[in-house]
């Protein structure tokens, strides 16, 4: 394995090498008419104090708080009822048969195009978007349950029935954890999903918001603030990812650590 | 379900096994019959190891026994009772890992008096001394993915000990180990089912195991509808030690004797295979 501070030197220098060039290429004429360039790419500087001022004035707070309250609830709705419909399709065999075809019809749809009907039905506020978030998270979860339920390892389970569970103890102590493993394990997509759902409905209609906040940039042309709003959202699903991370290493110490450290 | 071991005679068997038949289905409408009218009786407090050809149905037996599965025919007595369901009189320490591994060694000790209503406090402090009986005390708070094969034997054994079952039923428990390994895990067994003797009934292919360990060797024959063929009387006294006892003349009798008879088996299990 490579040293960590020379890994760390390296990644630091590929971000210096895009933000210099992508300078050099806005602001000289080395690569062309940098009015030009700027107008499609903006500048690296103007979108840093762009993301300044937003700090700076509160103003990115608010539409922060409001996509972040989105992601979250679409997360926490969505993998109730993912855990919930898992588990009561993996004990009844002929439900899941049943439903089979729906599930995968349902889930093969491209959820976007459900955004309109959202914000018909529910309105341009958060909860059209918690929806959209719904219907992403909802799945992952749900699989992953399923799986988890149904691949149960057989010599656990015939071993917990000899240690003398009966059926209640086996789904507290077998079903629910295998099922989690599996739930937690896909934490990381599901988040990612429940973020997407927030931001997607935002840019397809809404008041408040980072999506809403990029989608206004893009109508007036303001690329600087295009930029500036990807910025912020790109940092912003990085430290919910890394939050992510830091839950899943406590609630799955039991697992054996994968050689892949991503 | 469970019979109170006062109310149990002491002359009946622990296990008596009469005319049991199992079959699995394989293609439609198609039965393979596993095991044939086999007839196996176990006493009390004795250690019988079945030995037979890959695929000759031992594991199918030990099921039964257990009540995981329902024989197609025959009956299966316990203490002298008939017997459905799972056999709560029973220990079952299987070939697979089979540790949930989301808990601790000290957790899946426990996990059996747990269940069973023991106070959660009580049933640690009791998992805490059968883990020092394996030899595992430093191991309490591991995963089972932190432990090693024989390390989670160990807890394995450990955790259908402390249930402090009637009948100990073993399926090649020690066969995933290495030959070292095995001959301490074998001392370990016979340490613990001598110092307060079970019914046990051991699955292994390994005739030097079953010998070293058991009172009586019984031998299966190859598969369909296998059945016992040969009910061998170990000789030898105890106490034993699995590495010492291969060098003791009778041994190799015993051996000798047995290896004849199950040869046969064994080369006819083979050409079942290629058929099939």
């Amino acid at each position: 394995m490579m040293n960590r501070g020379l890994l760390l030197l390296l990644q630091i220098l590929v971000a210096v090498v895009v933000l210099v060039a992508w300078h050099v290429a806005s602001t000289t004429t080395l690569i062309g008419d940098p009015k030009t360039i700027s107008f499609f790419f903006a500048e690296p500087l103007a979108v840093g104090n762009r993301i300044i001022d937003w700090f700076a004035d509160g103003s990115i707070w608010y539409h922060l708080g409001i996509t972040l309250t989105e992601a979250a609830l679409a997360f926490i709705i969505g993998s109730l009822g993912g855990v919930i419909v898992g588990f009561w399709f993996a004990r009844k065999p002929l439900l899941a048969a049943v439903f089979d075809p729906y599930v995968k019809a349902a889930n093969a749809l491209p959820r976007v195009v459900l955004a309109p009907i959202f914000a018909l039905w529910l309105g341009l506020g958060i909860w059209s978007k918690v929806a959209l978030g719904v219907t992403l998270v909802f799945f992952i979860v749900f699989f992953n349950v399923y799986q988890g339920v149904k691949e149960v390892s057989p010599a656990v389970l015939s071993n917990a029935r000899m240690l003398g569970m009966n059926g209640r103890q086996l789904l507290r102590h077998v079903y629910m954890p295998s099922a989690l493993s599996w739930m937690f394990s896909s934490l990381h997509t599901s988040v990612g999903f429940a973020v997407v759902g927030a931001v997607v409905g935002e840019y397809l209609g809404s008041a408040a918001g980072l999506g809403y906040l990029i989608h206004e940039a893009e109508s007036v042309f303001d690329v600087t603030g295009v930029f500036a709003g990807m910025f912020v959202l790109t940092f912003f699903v990085i430290l919910v990812d890394w939050l992510v991370t830091l839950v899943e290493n406590r609630l799955l110490v039991w697992r054996p650590k994968s050689a892949a450290s991503f | 379900m469970t019979v109170p071991l006062s109310e149990v005679g002491t002359r009946a068997d622990a296990v008596e096994l009469q005319g049991i038949t199992i079959a699995f289905p394989v293609a439609h409408e198609k039965t393979y019959e596993a095991v044939g009218e086999t007839n196996l009786s176990v006493r009390d407090r004795e250690f019988v190891a079945i030995v037979g050809p890959t695929g000759c149905g031992k594991s199918t037996l030990l099921n039964a026994t257990a009540g995981l599965l329902k024989p197609a025919r025959g009956q299966i007595k316990i203490f002298g009772k008939t017997h459905t369901g799972i056999n709560g009189h029973a220990g079952y320490l299987f070939q697979q890992d089979s540790l949930m591994p989301w808990k601790t060694s000290l957790d899946n000790v426990a996990i059996g008096l747990e269940v069973a209503g023991t106070p959660r406090r009580e049933a640690l402090e009791r998992a805490r001394t059968w883990l020092g009986k394996v030899g595992l005390s430093a191991f309490c708070d591991r995963y089972p993915h932190m432990l090693s094969g024989g390390q989670r034997k160990r807890v394995g054994l450990a955790q259908v000990l402390i249930r402090d079952p009637k009948i100990i039923l073993m399926d090649e428990p020690f066969g995933p180990l290495d030959a070292q390994t095995r001959l301490i895990m074998g001392d370990l067994l016979l340490d613990l089912w001598t110092a307060d003797r079970k019914a046990v009934m051991f699955v292994t292919h390994d005739l030097d195991e079953a010998i070293g360990l058991a009172d009586r060797v019984v031998i299966m024959s190859a598969g369909p509808s296998s059945r016992i063929i040969g009910d061998y009387t170990i000789p030898l006294t105890r106490p034993r030690n699995m590495a010492d006892i291969k060098s003791e003349p009778q041994f190799h009798e015993v051996h000798r004797e047995i290896w004849n008879a199950l040869k046969e088996e064994v080369l006819k299990g083979y050409r079942q295979a290629e058929k099939a």
